[in-house]
């Protein structure tokens, strides 16, 4: 699809859905819904706080102007239709009337050109970083809002998720120090459902907002999220029917295959596509022997990922190929595969002369377990294991949660693992682990491996400005032919988080974001 | 003449317990404030790298917002300014008052504790005292090992042991939560739900202190029943009964009030794994989540608050210890 067909089906796309929302008949109003969010988010201003739990649960009570499904299509959201201007420049947004804030406020076009460029760009990294390729966002009436970009951006109508952009009432936040406002407590949005009671260390308690724009919406009278910080309670909650929706890890991965046969609940792993959680284990770039592609290589031919995937995370995962998750576009499967092969390692390291020393180890290499549960802490023993077939010896170092952070992001470790979300586009969420620009001493999740490669640089940036579709495709098929060459890191899995529900209720997974949904449109049979 | 004397003298005593009450509380905020920061970590980048993009700027502004950036004698000196003014300031992560994060979850947590501290020492002193005067009997033998299998036992396991007959198998109780949630009651529903819910975080946790004060009475009980005054108060002929009562508990009891008291300053923070595994609202979790967080304002205002406890219960383990043995004194008064 060339852009200007790009276009037309993007307004194609726009004028078709406003049909589709008011289909409500057969649904019943009512019921409760309970369920479970874990760790207990600090706070539920989802501009103020990426954590999963506090996306899961703000994005009932926040919402933006796109959602996206499985296919990461965009659909409407606070906005029913969108026009692309042919040079890909100006965007403009319609918004659907009557949207209400839970304080009875109307919500107009002044509050999303506030929220995106006034209080995301000071509190949100990753919508920053966004809308610094906006030059200037206006509302010429209430109901419609134009973003004029610097340059084109092909991933812009990708920014527009709950997680990413949820827009918060400017006559709340205008002139008042955004991370501070005692209105945080009250968490006002526009979304289906509003905060009526959060009881610390025990639950939070959602309630209908009546005057939702969507007609008939939300089905549901009341979400309860249950704080429960034991896993071993949580299967319970599930077993019982105390809980009737887990999401992300709530169920450990070890206790998901029984959860699979119980008769009542509904088993799935979609509703992951927009983040397609991607792992790998990361070495740090600049050190010996990880400076040396021919030892990273030879890393991948270490890690027998199929037993990894069975053994480790009991099925709950699919081999990764490279950078890019197989779940989102453009991922190019056609890429050199590193087969599990201890000889291909050793000729490998061999060849680079990383000989045996005299009690036959080759290296010594310090992994640093991430401080994320006891799945992370047995993949390391994993790798020891593996690695010590070619006479690498893998000592396991632990950390907690804020010593692992300060230690990845200020590039003072050898190995470990991680887990990135892709959001949607390689130009979101892959380029950011990739590019030298990236490189940025004492931030987490950036180039922290440090890998640098000026072709690598030049095609994701040729990609992310690119409105061809096709040739988008292109350069990101080159880029990651090139990156599964160089292995700046060694990719395991993608992780399948579950989506058990009580089969009762429906509608549960609709969108590529899955549990963040509003859940408007979920009912009780 | 001598009122005004003993006033003045009342009045300086109370000046001098107040301002080594306020030393130790200063000695104790600093301490706190260079353990916490001893560790690694810094919490800008924890509260930044969970938004799965971090940033610089955003960064940067964290730290400011907090006083981070500045040198740490700095930080030190305000954390002390505002410890003498009770203040106990602001969570980073949570982004509320940290008295007020304390406040919610001091009842929870209170409630658990001191009704599983009673209990163990209520049952835990009744049945060390019986094993001790029957010492060498079947019964003893029975109860020591009963008492050493208790303490062995790691809580946690105790704790999901139970659920397992009591919630799953026999389904009588709730399994986790504090009360029921979202259920309409009058306040006697309540009460007796908030009971209901307790059983077993309470049992769990009493069980260990319980076979402390168990084994500690029934030494305590052997080795006072040995000693002169109790062979002359059989001597003199007086009746068992007020033996027991009224010459050897009273002795006997003196080393479990101590490690009672001991122990009482430990009972807030020690219930971490059972509201973890009951998910129980305490103030255990908020510690424990505070330091994966390094969340500073709220570990050193929870430090803080349990200093204060812990010098109020050695108070009243003081007062205790005149009670049931009016010979014993402190040099303050």
């Amino acid at each position: 699809m060339n852009r200007r067909e790009f276009t037309a089906a993007m307004l194609a796309a726009g004028a078709a859905i406003p049909l589709g929302i008011t289909r409500a008949a057969g649904q019943t109003r009512g019921g409760t819904l309970n369920t479970i969010i874990q760790p207990e988010p600090p706070i539920l201003v989802t501009a103020f706080n990426q954590q999963q739990p506090t996306l899961t649960l703000g994005g009932k009570i926040y919402e933006s102007l796109l959602k996206y499904g499985a296919d990461l299509k965009p659909m409407p959201g606070l906005a029913q239709s969108w026009e692309i201007s042919p040079d890909g420049l100006t965007y403009t947004f319609k918004l659907f009337p009557g949207i209400t804030f839970h304080d009875g406020k109307p919500m107009t076009s002044e509050d999303v050109v506030f929220s995106c460029m006034k209080v995301l760009t000071e509190t949100h990294p990753r919508a920053r970083q966004n809308f610094a390729r906006v030059a200037s966002a206006e509302a010429p009436d209430p109901l419609t809002v134009v973003f004029k970009l610097k340059q084109p951006f092909a991933p812009f109508l990708g920014c527009f998720d709950c997680t990413s952009a949820p827009i918060v009432p400017k006559h709340i936040y205008e002139g008042t120090e955004f991370r501070k406002n005692p209105m945080n407590d009250k968490a006002i949005g526009t979304g289906p459902f509003k905060l009526k009671e959060w009881v610390r260390g025990s639950h939070v308690h959602l309630v209908r907002h009546d005057g939702y724009y969507r007609k008939d919406e939300p089905y549901l009278d009341e979400i309860v999220y249950r704080i429960i910080p034991d896993g071993a309670s949580r299967a319970l909650a599930l077993e019982n029917g105390t809980v009737q929706l887990v999401q992300w890890s709530d169920i450990e991965f070890f206790d998901v295959q029984r959860f699979k046969s119980q008769k009542n609940l509904e088993f799935t792993t979609k509703g992951y596509e927009y983040f397609a959680p991607h792992q790998w284990l990361e070495m740090n770039n600049r050190i010996a022997p990880m400076n040396d592609k021919r030892f990273r290589q030879a890393i991948m031919h270490l890690i027998d990922r199929e037993a990894m995937n069975k053994r480790i995370y009991f099925g709950n995962a699919k081999i990764a190929t490279g950078p890019i998750s197989s779940k989102t576009r453009f991922y190019d499967g056609k890429v050199k595969r590193y087969e599990f092969s201890v000889e291909k390692a050793t000729k490998l390291l061999d060849e680079m002369g990383l000989k045996p020393g005299a009690n036959g180890k080759r290296a010594e290499i310090k992994y640093l377990v991430p401080p994320y549960g006891e799945v992370y802490q047995r993949a390391g023993e994993f790798f020891r294991q593996s690695f010590s077939k070619a006479g690498i010896d893998l000592v396991l170092v632990g950390t907690d949660m804020a010593g692992w952070a300060e230690k990845v992001g200020n590039w003072d470790y050898e190995m470990t693992q991680n887990l990135l979300y892709q959001l949607g586009d390689p130009a979101l969420g892959v380029a950011r682990t990739y590019i030298s620009s990236n490189i940025k001493k004492g931030i987490l999740f950036s180039n922290t491996q440090g890998y640098s490669n000026p072709e690598v640089d030049k095609l994701f940036e040729e990609a992310a400005v690119a409105l061809d579709e096709a040739k988008r495709q292109e350069l990101y098929s080159k880029v990651q032919q090139i990156l599964v060459e160089d292995v700046p890191v060694a990719w395991t899995l993608e992780l399948e988080y579950p989506i058990i529900y009580d089969k009762a209720f429906k509608n549960i997974v609709t969108t590529g974001i899955g549990s963040h949904e509003t859940f408007g449109a979920v009912y009780k049979s | 003449m001598t009122g005004t004397r003993s006033a003045a003298r009342i009045a300086l005593l109370i000046v001098t317990w107040v301002a080594r009450l306020v030393a130790v509380i200063l000695v104790i905020a600093t301490f706190n404030f260079v353990l916490v920061r001893a560790a690694p970590g810094d919490p800008a980048m924890v509260m930044a790298g969970q938004s799965g993009g971090a940033d610089p700027k955003i960064l940067d502004d964290l730290r400011k917002e907090y006083g981070l950036d500045k040198p740490y004698l700095v930080q030190l000196a305000s954390h002390l300014g505002r410890v003498l003014t009770l203040d106990l300031g602001y969570s980073y992560r949570q982004r509320r008052p940290v008295l007020d994060l304390i406040l919610e979850r001091l009842p929870a947590t209170l409630l658990l504790t001191l009704t599983a501290f009673c209990l163990a020492l209520l049952i835990g002193t009744t049945l060390g005292a019986l094993a001790g005067l029957a010492a060498g009997s079947i019964v003893d033998t029975l109860f020591t090992v009963l008492s050493l299998l208790l303490y062995a036992t790691p809580v946690f396991w105790l704790g999901l042991m139970l659920v397992l007959v009591f919630s799953v198998t026999l389904g009588w109780l709730p399994p986790f939560g504090y009360e029921t949630i979202n259920a309409k009651m009058t306040s006697i529903e309540r009460v007796l739900d908030i009971a209901k819910h307790m059983i077993m975080p309470v049992m769990s946790l009493a069980a260990i202190y319980l076979a402390i004060y168990a084994r500690l009475m029934r030494s305590s009980i052997i080795e006072v029943s040995h000693q002169d005054f109790i062979k002359t108060a059989r001597a003199k002929g007086l009746a068992p009964a007020r033996i027991v009562v009224g010459h050897m508990l009273r002795n006997a009891l003196v080393p479990v009030v101590t490690v009672a008291g001991m122990q009482a300053g430990a009972l807030v923070g020690g219930a971490v794994v059972i509201e973890t595994v009951f998910a129980w609202p305490g103030l255990g979790r908020l510690t424990f989540e505070a330091v994966l967080q390094r969340d500073y304002p709220v570990l050193l205002g929870i430090f803080l608050i349990l200093s204060i406890i812990v010098i109020a219960l050695n108070l009243v383990t003081d007062l205790i210890y005149r009670l049931i043995d009016p010979r014993m004194t402190t040099e303050a008064a």
